[in-house]
Order: structure tokens, then C-alpha cells, then sequence
């Protein structure tokens, strides 16, 4: 026994010489500053690194995670097994959850998050990544539908920009739910953050990197989308990961017209005047801008003139509104239009864009407008017209009595300003009935009305 | 007792010497001087969207015979968006893709200069993406005569884009080509030769051909080295070339970013003199 501890110290001393001659080749201890959170890369190795703490989310199977002995990647002692469930297992719907730990580790120092991984199976994981600490999750970053199969293989999720990295307590987390309605297993081992050299090529992008252009007023705000962070992986390979909005600075050209706070939410405070928004991560400038057209103060649409018994109102603050199943329908396939909806000091205003057709459904239920007259409405074009613009506004009745298309032209000059519509439910041709009505569709007959504010949307009678 | 004790120092003092080694920032190579003198040289100076100087480089167009030997998928061209100046001092050679269907360029010295023996050497910047295969090398002048691979071919860069730190250094002759080159690959420690600039070069004598990156020799073929005959005693001429595909590299995937680019600042040949 005594001779067997004589031989341990031995052992221990040219490492110990090892490990001294290393520290030589680091910088003085003085050199450096106060280093107030661990940089330690490790979170799974072969157990639970320091401070490593495990939380299912809710509505997972709970014991989805194990440690695993025996299937590990390269002999290794320990890996970590999920357990995807069976769709319909009583003890949780899928497998998810997070690794964090309770202090923040200063992670600024690497590249990336890395691991290995196989499954019983091939499949997609939904979602994996780092950066969820239960909480805010500023600096979330994660990839979508991860390819594994029952081979080992080596992952990567690059960190947009290392420096925001300095206090992170999200190590890692996942969900994944059944494949086919089949559970499986996958094992993840290996787990650390590393700084890699071959990670290459760090391409960003806000509204999907294109430059778009806005008419817009005083006191509206919208959130800007489409951030993308897309990668080149040691592989060569492009790999797309999803950022969250806080590794994007957003800088906005003329503070006074518009601002963006950091989670991409543009205000526009003043007008006329243009701004533009754009952003970059870390030193890298992210394709795609939105330029801001303020024309100041918004108008309003004009404050409808009829008793509200008089009135079935779809969409108006001056009213109650019947219920409606929806504002914009997303036809697919061929509706190009999109909702950006908008309000100003509590006025809500409908904006429609890239418009071609758009529906209002409102058949929950339908709406009887029998005893009505007129369908009126206001509607503003922010954008210079067109000489030939034609406006088509298509009614629907859901009890036989067909589809009623009532079509006007607006000239250029009422461009820019609202248009108060008037229209008598007569002059809706081939509508026979208006007992059961319940959609509005709206159709720009040429091409050329790219978009569109509405509001007051409401059927009345004299 | 005493025999063992000294048999606990080696060990100790190589460790020693090993963890010294390791603080150096590289290991020094002692190579022979050699007196260099430039013969020839292409800075690509010029205007953005020129092609390469007419009077030192050719064209090889279209697909050869059999994607030039190698089942590779692209069709060369002469178009400026495959090849052209920077404008900044460099020459870009672009792979495109088109569907399925790729174009690039590829350009070549040869009836215009070649030379035997001598330092040969470029700077240059990789292509990255599982397919692409960006090569600067040397067919012997003699091919039209004697046909491939009796010319000799001498590869000073070859790179598979899904490794995109990894470049290879060949020579193919009789008895030695094709998918059995006398070759060795030279990888960046964490690092990636499509991200930075690096220097390519061979240095050339009737004895051997050491190969070089960032003026590291990483590779030295000697006449005894070779199972075949040594075909590198007649003067060589300089290819350029982004090439999609092939039974080198593979095919190109969904995930493979185009267009993809190399970025030559310079190629330049030297001769020894004494």
C-alpha cells in the first residue's frame, strides 16, 4: 500500500514539470484583467460540466434526458440520451429542455458550439442550440430541423458575434417531437463551445436581405423581420442558423425621422423626411434595408358620420365590429399580399401590401345586411398612382346569393390622401341576396396599386 | 537503482524539450540559400470586368473530352463573369451555377511560356463548397507529342472545397496518375485557405521537387521517390482552373454556395542562378 502511493507521486512529477513548462508559454497573470465570469468551454463532456443544471420544458416527457454509459461517442464514459416519445404518450407530447447553469460563463472567447451525435434513426431534430437560460434569452441561437442518423457525426452552431457572449448561462437546449408519430432515441455527446478557425464567411440579412421602401407617418412603428445568419462550416457546407434579434445593432440613418431599439423595432417619429434602417453583427454588415418615407403628422381617416344602429361595422375603432374570421386571408397560391397593419395613438388602421387580392372573412356567423344601403369604407394609397389604377371590391354571399364585383378607377390625384367609399350594395352586380354575406375581397385590377391603408370598413342604412 | 533513476530523467528531459518546442511559434526549417531571379510574372494589374493578358495567358474552353478527363460538370468559357479582373489587383476565376449545369474558366501558359526547373509560385485565395476544385499546377510542355500523363504533370495546388483547409501538393507520370499521383495534403492548423491569402510554390531541380505553403516545405519528391519514370526534365506550362465536380472532388450539393470564387493576386516563375 505504502509503495503503491510512492509510485503515484512519482508519476505525478514530470507531469507536474509538463504542466509548469505550459504556464511558461501563457502571459503574466498581471497582464490580464479582472476575469469576472469562467470562460470554461465545457458543458458535457463525460457528466454534467461545473454549475451545469438540467430543466425540462413543459409539456415534454420529463425524463426524456438520461446520462448514458454505454452508447457513447469514441469510448467516451458518459453521453447524453433523449428519448423522443410516441405521439400521444401520456408522460409528455415530445422531448425537450434546457442545460444552464446558475452563474454566467464568459463565452466571448469562442466560435461556436460543438458536439457529436447519432440516433436510432434518421431524423430531424426541431430545434437545438444554446443561449436559453429559462429566462430573457437574449442571445439565443439555434438550428432548425438538425439531420442526424445512426452514425456519429460532428455539429456545429456558430455564435453570430462572440463578443455579446460575456455572462451566458444558456448551454444548451432542445426539442423534438416524434418523427411520424414515432418516438426514437438520440445521444449528444462531446458538448463544448471552441474557438475555430474554420468557421468562415458570416453572411447576415434583415428582411431577407432586400431593400425595401415604406410611405409611412409619425407615430407608426413596425418590427422589422427576416433576420437571417447564415455560416460556412468546416465542411464547406452553408449552414443557416436562427439568431435572435440582439446580436443585430440596428442603426438608423436619421434619428429624427425614425429610431430602432435593439430588438428591431422601428418608430417613426417625425416627418417629412426619409430614414433608413440597417444592421449589422459585430463587424459585418447584413444585406437588406428599410427605407422609411415619413410624411409626419398622420392623417386620419375621417371619423364616420352614422348612428351606430344604423351601422354593421367590420373593422372600425368608431364602432363595435361583428366578429370577423380575419382581416387578411393568405390565399394561397396566388395571393402575393401581406398584412402591416398599423396603429397610431390608438387608431387601428389596416395596411395591406404587395398587394394583389385580399379577403375579409367574416362568416362566423354571416353577416344578414338586407335592411343595409351602402357599403362604405375609407381607403389611402401612400404611394404616387398610376394613371390606369383600379380598385375592384368583390362581395360574397354564403346563402345562394352569389358574388357581387363593384370596380372604380382612382386618378392619380387622390393619391396620398383617403377616399371616403360610398357605395350603394345595388351597384354590387350579381349579387341577388345580401342575407348571409361574409367576404369582402379587394382586387387591384391593373397591377399597379402596390398597397394600401384602410379603415372603417362597415355596412350602414339611411 | 542507479540505471533506474537515469531512465526517470530521460523521459523528464524530453518532455522538457517538447513543451520548450511548443512555445515556439514555429518550427525553424533550415533549407539551402538559392538566388532566385524573376522571369516572368502576372500581377494582374487592370481594369475591373479585363480578361487575363492575352500575350502570357490562353483559354481552355467548353467541357474537353469527358469533362477534361475527370467526369467534371463544368463548361469553361472566356465570359468575363467566369473570368476577369478585380480592378484591385487580382485575377477572379468564378464558378457559376446555373440550374444544373456549372460555368467557369480555366486559363493556361501553355505555347506562350514554360520553363524548365525554377521556383514557380502563386497567392491566392481558395473557393470553398463540397464540388469545387480550384487547382494552379504544370502540364509538360511535350503533351501535344507525347500525350498525358508521359508529359508529366506537377499540381502545386489542389483543394477539395469540402475542405476547405486542406490543400494537396502532386506530380502524376507514367505509372503514378490519375487516382495513384505521388501526393501529400497540407492542412492549416484551425484555419481555412479560402478566408486569407496564401502562397503556393514548388521549387524545382533536376533532383527533386519540394513543395511549399506560405514558404513552409511540406513535401520534398526526389527522383528515387518516383515508381515510375521521372518526366520532369523538360520545360512545363502554367493552368489556372475552378473546376465543379469530378471524380477528384465529387459532385456539388444543394448546400454548396455559389458562385464561388479564387482570387489569384499573383503568379510568378523565377530561375536559379548561381
Amino acid at each position: 500500500m505504502k509503495s503503491h502511493k510512492f509510485i503515484k507521486i512519482k508519476q505525478f512529477v514530470p507531469i507536474g514539470i509538463f504542466i509548469m513548462l505550459f504556464w511558461g508559454c501563457e502571459r503574466e497573470i498581471t497582464d490580464l484583467g479582472p476575469a469576472p465570469y469562467p470562460s470554461n468551454p465545457e458543458v458535457f463532456i463525460d457528466g454534467f460540466s461545473a454549475g451545469l443544471n438540467y430543466a425540462a420544458f413543459g409539456g415534454s416527457n420529463p425524463s426524456a434526458f438520461d446520462v448514458d454509459n454505454d452508447v457513447t461517442y469514441n469510448n467516451s464514459r458518459a453521453s447524453m440520451r433523449f428519448e423522443v416519445p410516441d405521439a400521444g404518450d401520456p408522460r409528455g407530447a415530445y422531448a425537450g429542455g434546457v442545460f444552464f447553469t446558475t452563474e454566467g460563463r464568459d463565452l466571448s472567447g469562442y466560435t461556436a458550439l460543438t458536439f457529436w451525435a447519432k440516433a436510432s434513426q434518421a431524423a430531424n431534430i426541431d430545434l437545438i442550440g444554446f443561449g436559453n437560460d429559462l429566462g430573457e434569452s437574449k442571445y439565443e441561437v439555434s438550428i432548425s430541423n438538425l439531420p442526424v442518423n445512426s452514425n456519429w457525426k460532428k455539429y456545429f452552431i456558430p455564435i453570430p458575434d462572440p463578443s455579446k457572449m460575456k455572462m451566458e448561462r444558456g448551454m444548451l437546449f432542445y426539442a423534438e417531437g416524434p418523427e411520424n408519430e414515432k418516438g426514437y432515441t438520440f445521444w449528444i455527446d462531446e458538448v463544448k463551445f471552441e474557438n475555430l478557425g474554420t468557421i468562415a464567411h458570416p453572411r447576415f440579412a434583415i428582411l431577407n436581405g432586400q431593400d425595401q421602401t415604406e410611405t409611412s407617418f409619425t407615430g407608426v412603428s413596425k418590427q422589422l423581420g427576416g433576420l437571417q445568419s447564415i455560416f460556412n462550416l468546416p465542411t464547406g457546407t452553408d449552414q443557416a442558423v436562427n439568431a435572435a434579434p440582439a446580436y443585430f445593432e440596428f442603426v438608423s440613418s436619421n434619428e429624427s425621422i425614425a429610431t430602432v431599439d435593439a430588438n428591431g423595432m422601428v418608430n417613426v417619429v417625425g416627418g417629412p423626411g426619409n430614414a433608413q434602417i440597417t444592421a449589422h453583427v459585430g463587424e459585418v454588415i447584413a444585406d437588406g434595408s428599410l427605407t422609411i418615407n415619413s410624411v409626419g403628422n398622420f392623417q386620419h381617416a375621417p371619423t364616420p358620420p352614422h348612428a351606430p344602429e344604423n351601422v354593421i361595422s367590420l373593422f372600425s375603432d368608431a364602432y363595435t365590429n361583428v366578429p370577423v374570421d380575419y382581416y387578411n386571408g393568405y390565399w394561397a397560391p396566388y395571393q402575393t399580399t401581406l398584412s402591416a397593419d398599423f396603429e397610431v395613438n390608438g387608431d387601428h388602421v389596416l395596411h395591406y401590401t404587395n398587394f394583389n387580392f385580399v379577403g375579409i372573412q367574416f362568416g362566423s356567423p354571416p353577416v344578414n345586411a338586407s335592411t343595409m344601403t351602402h357599403l362604405r369604407m375609407d381607403i389611402y394609397l401612400p404611394n404616387a398612382l398610376a394613371a390606369n389604377a383600379q380598385f375592384r371590391i368583390e362581395m360574397v354571399d354564403n346563402a345562394g346569393g352569389g358574388t357581387g364585383l363593384y370596380t372604380f378607377t382612382i386618378s392619380p390625384a387622390q393619391a396620398q390622401q383617403w377616399i371616403s367609399l360610398d357605395i350603394p350594395l345595388t351597384s354590387f352586380a350579381g349579387l341577388s341576396s345580401r342575407s348571409a354575406l361574409w367576404q369582402l375581397i379587394f382586387v387591384d385590377v391593373n397591377g399597379n396599386i402596390p398597397n394600401f391603408y384602410a379603415d372603417n370598413i362597415y355596412f350602414r342604412k339611411n | 537503482m542507479k540505471t533506474k533513476f537515469e531512465f526517470r530523467i530521460i523521459p523528464i528531459l524530453l518532455l522538457l524539450l517538447v513543451a520548450f518546442w511548443s512555445c515556439e511559434r514555429d518550427e525553424v526549417q533550415k533549407l539551402e540559400q538559392r538566388n532566385w531571379q524573376l522571369v516572368w510574372s502576372d500581377d494582374f494589374e487592370g481594369p475591373a470586368g479585363q480578361l487575363p493578358d492575352a500575350s502570357k495567358w490562353a483559354f481552355d474552353l467548353g467541357t474537353g473530352d469527358g469533362g477534361w478527363g475527370n467526369a467534371e460538370l463544368q463548361s469553361y468559357t472566356n465570359n468575363p463573369a467566369n473570368i476577369s479582373m478585380d480592378g484591385q489587383g487580382n485575377l477572379v476565376i468564378t464558378a457559376l451555377r446555373n440550374g444544373n449545369s456549372f460555368t467557369s474558366a480555366r486559363i493556361k501558359t501553355q505555347g506562350l511560356f514554360a520553363q524548365q526547373y525554377g521556383r514557380f509560385e502563386a497567392r491566392l485565395k481558395t473557393p470553398y463548397g463540397p464540388g469545387l476544385w480550384p487547382a494552379f499546377w504544370l502540364l509538360g510542355e511535350n503533351i501535344e507529342s507525347v500525350g498525358w500523363p508521359q508529359c508529366g504533370e506537377i499540381d502545386i495546388m489542389e483543394l477539395r472545397g469540402q475542405e476547405p483547409g486542406v490543400i494537396h501538393g502532386s506530380i502524376h507520370g507514367p505509372g503514378y496518375s490519375g487516382g495513384n499521383p505521388i501526393t501529400k495534403g497540407f492542412g492549416l492548423n484551425n484555419g481555412r485557405f479560402d478566408t486569407d491569402y496564401h502562397i503556393f510554390a514548388i521549387e524545382w531541380d533536376k533532383d527533386k521537387i519540394d513543395f511549399f505553403v506560405d514558404d513552409y516545405l511540406y513535401q520534398r519528391i526526389e527522383r528515387a521517390d518516383v515508381p515510375g519514370e521521372w518526366v520532369y526534365d523538360h520545360p512545363f506550362f502554367i493552368l489556372l482552373n475552378v473546376a465543379v465536380g469530378g471524380n477528384y472532388v465529387g459532385f456539388p450539393t444543394p448546400q454548396t454556395p455559389f458562385p464561388q470564387k479564387m482570387i489569384i493576386d499573383y503568379v510568378k516563375v523565377y530561375q536559379e542562378v548561381n
